[in-house]
């Protein structure tokens, strides 16, 4: 049964929870992550793949204490700007991280939705960030190769946004799929935001079905992945993320266009008017 | 066409050098330039793999992101990130891995993290990525970055990937590669001197004997290239 994206966060996002919003430059859940800043929360484990714009706004707004991850840039446009700002300035507060690879995000989250405790990898091989993150080596007991061993993403809530789902709460997935599977799967709790509520899933080459009962609340929010895309509904707003190279770049100018666009609009209807209303980014 | 710029000349020289029917791990900017340019032209059966999942990807416009739905839209196969890291990575399936960054030293190893010390950096920058599995898993490894003595440095601020598989590093100068582990110039780009690329680079530079020149740019490799642009830019 679809619910409120209000309701949703306040029932499943606590203060302290470790928060997974996945979605790899698809299917960013930018909604929802605008809904966990409106609603204040605070002290959050964010991790992700890829914290490009959602997470520098909710780093920026002082929800995060502490970041996994394992790139975080603007893609294509250039560095996180509060991201940077919290790394190297402590604003608006200390943030805490902990860096892997990609490909040992990708092996610590299919470790969670297996159940298992370590995913393992042919990686971090030589470097230095072995050193300065959580992984570990383990011997293979057949061939005695040392492999990288990394602890298994087990998030409080993980939270993804799909193209569709159904009155019974199954959701449907297509286009780059990246890691919200295995994000799910691995979580306590589960949020997806979709755009929107249809009678039946009719099947969708290269489509994933979460089925309703590993997915604890579905909301709609339509457009709730801008600035990134939602395949065969719209495109990536790539002008959007050239301009918030600009409008992060400043402490003042990033406060007041979270306050303006987000803080004093009260969902992702009323987000998408304010922008539309400011014509440019600005 | 006569004058083309340094963006220009390092897409064309690390085009030329990807064999037709080459499997390549593609990141955004100057590498996918690149590798498209090569598939339009001498290389029309070579397989660019985005990191997003897409194999076989064969966009029109070049993407700004990694994960663009035009790759989505083109691909042979769109497949989950982990099973791309794992599969298709870590399987051995990948012949070309690019990596871009934003320090280099002489032995190909590269830092895409911080520069200063990693808990209290000068500037954070965005971190490995892919980049730490793509320089061990890869066959072969293609850099591409400017050559100034920012970042061409004598000792890392951090080493986020290996320069062990390092085939070729194009620069806006000039073509290098590893010669008993060490970076050496092998070419320059027109109208650079050797000098020119020696100051820089923030070590001696090793200098092969009998060092080339790299062709100009084609009109048909500017013309292809910038088509690819201007779809973009549309």
């Amino acid at each position: 049964m679809p619910v409120s994206l209000r309701d949703a966060i306040e029932e499943l996002v606590r203060d302290g929870d470790t928060v997974a919003l996945e979605g790899f430059t698809h299917l960013i859940p930018h909604a929802a992550g605008h809904e966990v800043i409106r609603q204040g929360r605070r002290d959050l484990t964010l991790i992700r793949m890829t914290p490009d714009v959602v997470y520098d706004q909710l780093i920026g707004m002082g929800c995060a204490r502490k970041l996994v991850f394992s790139w975080g840039g603007n893609p294509g446009v250039g560095s996180l700007h509060r991201l940077r700002d919290a790394v190297e300035h402590g604003w608006p507060r200390r943030l805490e991280l902990e860096e892997h690879s990609h490909a040992g995000m990708a092996a610590a989250y299919a470790a969670g939705a297996a159940n298992l405790p370590f995913g393992t990898l042919r990686g971090y091989l030589g470097g230095d960030l072995p050193a300065r993150t959580r992984v570990a080596s383990v011997v293979c007991p057949f061939t005695g190769e040392r492999l990288a061993a990394v602890p298994a993403h087990r998030p409080d809530v993980a939270i993804i946004h799909a193209q569709r789902g159904d009155r019974r709460g199954n959701v449907q997935i297509w286009g780059i799929l990246g890691v919200q599977k295995e994000a799910v799967l691995a979580a306590a709790r589960s949020l997806v935001t979709v755009e929107e509520i249809v009678d039946e899933l009719e099947p969708k080459p290269g489509a994933i079905v979460l089925p309703s009962w590993v997915v604890d609340a579905v909301a709609v929010a339509p457009g709730g992945a801008h600035p990134s895309y939602a395949h065969g509904y719209y495109d990536r707003d790539n002008d959007f993320y050239v301009g918030w190279d600009e409008i992060s770049r400043d402490r003042e100018q990033f406060l007041a266009w979270m306050q303006r666009h987000v803080l004093d609009t009260a969902d992702v209807t009323e987000y998408h008017s304010s922008l539309a209303k400011a014509g440019a980014y600005a | 066409m006569t004058g083309y710029t340094s963006d220009e000349i390092m897409a064309v020289e690390g085009a030329r050098r990807m064999d037709d029917g080459a499997v390549c791990f593609v990141g955004i900017g100057l590498p996918s330039r690149a590798a498209n340019l090569a598939r339009r032209t001498h290389a029309p059966n070579c397989v660019l793999v985005y990191e997003s999942g897409t194999i076989g990807a064969k966009p029109d416009v070049l993407p700004l992101s990694i994960g663009d739905g035009e790759l989505a839209d083109t691909a042979d196969s769109v497949v989950s990130v982990p099973e791309m890291f794992a599969y298709w990575l870590q399987g051995g399936r990948i012949d070309i891995g690019f990596l871009g960054a934003a320090q280099i030293d002489r032995h190909g190893n590269l830092n895409s993290t911080v520069i200063g010390d990693y808990d209290h950096p000068k500037v954070r920058l965005p971190g490995g990525g892919g980049a730490p599995e793509i320089a061990t898993a890869a066959r072969g490894v293609f850099v591409m970055l400017r050559q100034n003595p920012r970042t061409f440095v004598e000792q890392l601020d951090f080493t986020t990937s290996v320069g062990d598989r390092v085939q070729v590093v194009v620069t806006d100068l000039g073509v290098l590669e590893p010669r008993d582990g060490e970076l050496t110039l092998v070419a320059v780009h027109p109208g650079v001197t050797i000098d020119q690329v020696q100051e820089a680079t923030g070590w001696e530079l090793r200098v092969a004997d009998g060092v080339g020149q790299t062709d100009p740019p084609s009109d048909d490799e500017l013309s292809v290239l910038r088509a690819l642009r201007t779809k973009a830019a549309a």
